[in-house]
């Protein structure tokens, strides 16, 4: 059964001084199933981002609905976990508080707090980053947290907006493989933006192509590469054809997207 | 001298020692070697002289301690009417609406204009030196604080939404723990604003403090007592500010991490 339904939800933005209108999304429709990981792919301005927001509550659809676990979405929930591309770490909270910041909203008690706490910085490697200020991780380190926060509020879907976008190539593959290693274990319904065609492909169980602006979906395309993937899956034919495949689709919405700019 | 390069810390304690050294010694040519009359400015070993005597002779030491409680006392009472306010128009758009038009307003009303009517109110007690600085911070601090806690970054709200906090979380635990270092900032930046405003109120009907000091001292042409009172004043605000950055660092060891 559906997880996620995303019906005909467009974003208009109205015009900024009498001006035009901005269509940043076009009336998309997808369904994400349950345990789905989800890319959606591309270009900057397509309107990814804008549709992440929407589920995650923070923006309202102009037109059509959206709906989790068949209750419509009306505002952010800790239901719908998100991870942001820039770093959102509170600054003021230790790395163990940051992760613990949505259990302690939802009043969960201190001693089961510190054991949900204490297990996530295990998965992502942070336990002995625990009393450490954002400030004075890396990037990765960040992001890591990020992610740890978001999964430790047990939501019922994850939602990522480039989140490894700022990391460098190598990090950004190591975030990868760690991200894909909590999803192979916890299977949580994933959703995760990125302009990044091998990054969408090696995550993801579908791959969602979207148009440049104003945004639509193009194309949906079922990733078959079994899980557990190593990340020497990056090389194998299989992937290069997906590769190519995404490369053509995306591609000629970049050149009309540089077009327009 | 390359742009933006950085200078040692020793050369940073020389160099900031030097201008002192400078200026005093350009004040004493200036004075000892008879260029301006002692009429109108004394030479820096009669200041020194003189604030002995303040002090010793005097009860100049009283003096401080009054303007010091007033300076503190006003401006506490500012802070603690001034800090929630402004949180709450910087976290709420419509109580904004509703005080920033006359905050803003209020705060181009200069505080010494109000010297002569807060006399008439309050008389010439304690009350209406405290209602100078008042006057002359809440204002102040109100805007300052509003727009540091507006301008906190939307994507931590975002993110503290997408974790389950309601309004009250937003605020209580985004909202005022992302600002409370610039908050912390302001407040001693207004602080010295408020020695200025004491000051003033201690020129005009007043029978202590540094302010009375100083007026009773032109009278005498005592510029020795005028430039010492000053420069306590000076050394008091260099001791406030660095109490402020010290309590700072401490309150808020991340913003330094």
């Amino acid at each position: 059964m559906s997880k996620l339904l995303i019906e005909n939800a467009s974003r208009v933005f109205p015009g900024v001084r009498g001006g035009a209108p901005t269509r940043a999304l076009e009336p998309a429709t997808i369904t994400v199933g349950d345990n789905d990981f989800v890319t959606i792919l591309g270009p900057s301005g397509c309107g990814k981002s804008t549709l992440l927001r929407l589920v995650a509550g923070l923006d309202t659809p102009t037109t059509g609905r959206i709906m989790l676990d068949g209750k419509p979405v009306t505002r952010p929930g800790p239901d719908r976990g998100m991870v942001f591309q820039s770093y959102t770490l509170f600054p003021w909270l230790t790395v163990a508080d940051n992760v613990a910041f949505g259990l302690r909203e939802r009043g969960v008690p201190a001693t089961e707090r510190s054991r949900v706490v204490g297990e996530w910085l295990t998965r992502v490697g942070l336990t002995s980053f625990a009393n450490h200020y954002p400030k004075q991780l890396s990037g990765g380190m960040q992001q890591r947290t990020a992610i740890a926060r978001a999964l430790a509020n047990n939501p019922a879907i994850l939602l990522l907006d480039e989140p490894f976008g700022a990391l460098d190539n190598q990090t950004r593959a190591l975030m990868q493989e760690l991200l894909l290693g909590i999803w192979e274990r916890e299977r949580k319904t994933v959703l995760f933006v990125t302009h990044d065609i091998e990054e969408a492909i090696f995550l993801a169980s579908r791959v969602v192509v979207m148009s440049a602006r104003p945004g639509r979906i193009k194309a949906d395309v079922p990733i078959a590469l079994p899980y557990p993937r190593h990340y020497t899956v990056k090389t194998s034919p299989e992937f290069s054809t997906l590769k190519a495949r995404l490369t053509e689709e995306i591609r000629a919405e970049a050149v009309l997207a540089a077009e327009a700019h | 001298m390359k742009p933006l390069a950085p200078v040692s810390t020793p050369a940073k304690v020389v160099l900031g020692l030097l201008f002192f050294v400078l200026f005093f010694a350009a004040w004493a040519w200036a004075t000892l070697g008879g260029h301006v009359s002692k009429t109108f400015l004394a030479d820096p070993l009669t200041m020194i002289e003189d604030g002995k005597l303040l002090i010793t002779k005097q009860g100049f030491l009283f003096d401080i301690g009054m303007t010091i409680w007033r300076v503190v006392g006003g401006f506490v009472l500012a802070a603690l009417v001034a800090v929630p306010i402004g949180v709450l128009m910087g976290a709420y758009k419509p109580i904004e609406a509703f005080f920033e038009p006359f905050v803003s307003f209020a705060r181009y009303l200069p505080a010494s204009a109000f010297i002569p009517l807060l006399i008439l109110w309050a008389g010439i007690g304690e009350m209406q030196k405290l209602l100078v600085i008042f006057i002359g911070s809440v204002f102040q601090i109100i805007l300052m604080v509003a727009v540091t806690v507006g301008s906190v970054r939307r994507d931590l709200v975002e993110a503290a939404l997408t974790l389950g906090a309601r309004d009250q979380g937003i605020l209580a635990r985004v909202l005022i723990p992302s600002a409370a270092p610039d908050i912390f900032e302001i407040l001693r930046l207004v602080l010295g604003w408020a020695w200025t405003y004491v000051i003033v109120a201690e020129l005009i009907g007043s029978s202590s403090g540094i302010g009375h000091m100083i007026i009773d001292s032109q009278a005498l042409l005592a510029t020795g007592q005028i430039i010492f009172g000053i420069i306590v004043i000076g050394v008091i605000g260099l001791v406030s500010d660095f109490l402020f950055k010290a309590a700072n660092r401490k309150l808020f060891p991340w913003s330094f991490a």
